[in-house]
């Protein structure tokens, strides 16, 4: 049998649009991606069926840690013209006697970080070096000798009237603890709520074509 | 992927200056971006939680005085959440003097659900037939005019249950999200999150196996 020779040829695959689409799809999800804001405490959330997306502003969040310290957050998304944390930390130094420098009101501004920290400690924790900071957060107070959330969210509903209640537990809290936030939610006549879950989906149920 | 660069061969003839090829490899430049691209489309994917609305009734202050709404009897449904996601229900009204045995069931498919979907049946299926409906384009409205035309049909319903959800002590804020969201599967037009009362925690007790802990009306507590 005689060799065929295959002519020795080199497989050159022009990369150059595949480079451009990549760089472009690169981009486009570098921009949009938005960090995922650290925590904490890690929190697993439970499951449901909603699809419906968080909403990412005017927003308060109570987190409830596993180890039931409750966390407070606001956001109002990425317009911060209107400056509604300095404002509600403000009121509650007011409430308290606790002056807050500008500095102070602006650093709280920009970290946007649910945070449990009592309102008497909060000079120390705004102080506090980033990797220091963990050692204040003992959860916000929520007895009713000193019921803190209570004021935090009075004052972010005073400030910003139309913000929207979100809750975000572990699955693992003691519902008792999850009621006393209810409670004091409703004390504050906010009825409705937005429960934060994972998704996932349910097989639809065949049983009832019987 | 490689790219060899080929050398110009020519024999004799006139004397051309070198020619460099101006092809870089992109081998590795793809490959980073390869990685970052499937990095950030999985983190953007996953990154946003999704969120389910509930709304509690209005507390009673303590100086006013209502009426608790009267419900029928034989339409309510009591679900309570016991310790490690055990769940047990009731139909009707709690009897103080004879404790009904409660029913045990769980939280998978032939448990909880069936129990209220074999209540919920009529108006499970009509917000079925409704959705395929639309789905298959028989029905033209949007997306939005969806939810609130199935909320019209759950109004409109008079023969499924009224659900109460009561909580034992020791259940967990997953039992929670679970059993309300039991509640959107099913489709269950009437819910209401309310507190145990004292009878419901002996029966619970009962059925645990467990001491009871509160007995007279006089100690209930809320």
């Amino acid at each position: 049998m005689p060799k065929i020779k295959i002519p020795h040829k080199t497989p050159h695959v022009d990369m150059t649009p595949m480079v451009d689409l990549f760089s472009l799809l690169l981009t486009f999800f570098m921009l949009t991606a938005t960090m995922k804001p650290s925590e904490p405490a890690p929190v697993d959330t439970p499951f449901s069926i909603s699809e419906k997306p968080t909403p990412d502003k005017n927003i308060m969040t109570i987190t409830i840690a596993k180890d039931n310290r409750v966390f407070f957050n606001v956001d109002n998304g990425p317009d911060t013209i209107l400056h509604f944390r300095p404002k509600i930390l403000e009121e509650m130094g007011k409430r308290y006697n606790i002056v807050f420098t500008p500095q102070e009101l602006r650093y709280f501004e920009k970290n946007s970080v649910p945070f449990g920290v009592n309102i008497k400690e909060f000079k120390a924790y705004l102080a506090a070096k980033e990797n220091e900071k963990a050692k204040f957060e003992k959860g916000i107070p929520i007895d009713s000798t000193d019921n803190q959330m209570a004021l935090w969210i009075l004052f972010a509903r005073q400030v910003n009237p139309s913000v929207q209640t979100l809750i975000k537990g572990d699955n693992d809290v003691d519902y008792p603890l999850v009621k006393k936030v209810l409670d004091i939610l409703q004390d504050k006549n906010v009825n409705r709520f937005s429960l934060i879950t994972s998704l996932q989906k349910v097989e639809v149920v065949e049983e009832a074509k019987k | 992927m490689a790219e060899i660069i080929q050398e110009d061969k020519h024999k004799g003839g006139k004397k051309r200056p070198k020619k460099h090829s101006t092809a870089i490899d992109m081998t590795p430049m793809v490959d980073l971006m390869c990685l970052l691209i499937t990095f950030f489309m999985l983190t953007t994917a996953f990154a946003k939680p999704k969120v389910m609305e509930i709304a509690l009734p209005e507390k009673i202050k303590k100086n006013e005085k209502v009426e608790p709404p009267k419900i029928a009897e034989s339409r309510t449904l009591n679900i309570i959440m016991g310790p490690n996601d055990r769940v047990f229900w009731y139909p009707g009204k709690a009897d103080p003097a004879a404790l009904v045995p409660l029913k045990e069931t769980n939280f998978s498919a032939t448990g909880i659900r069936q129990v209220l979907l074999d209540r919920n049946r009529a108006l499970f299926k009509k917000i079925e037939a409704f959705k395929s409906d639309v789905v298959a384009g028989k029905i033209n409205i949007r997306q939005d005019s969806l939810q609130s035309a199935i909320r019209q049909l759950k109004k409109a319903d008079d023969t499924g249950p009224i659900v109460l959800i009561k909580f034992y002590k020791t259940a967990k804020y997953k039992n929670f999200v679970d059993i309300i969201d039991e509640m959107s599967i099913v489709g269950i037009a009437i819910y209401i999150v309310t507190d145990i009362d004292w009878i419901e925690q002996n029966m619970v007790e009962r059925a645990l196996g467990i001491p009871l802990t509160s007995s007279a009306p006089s100690t209930a507590k809320k």
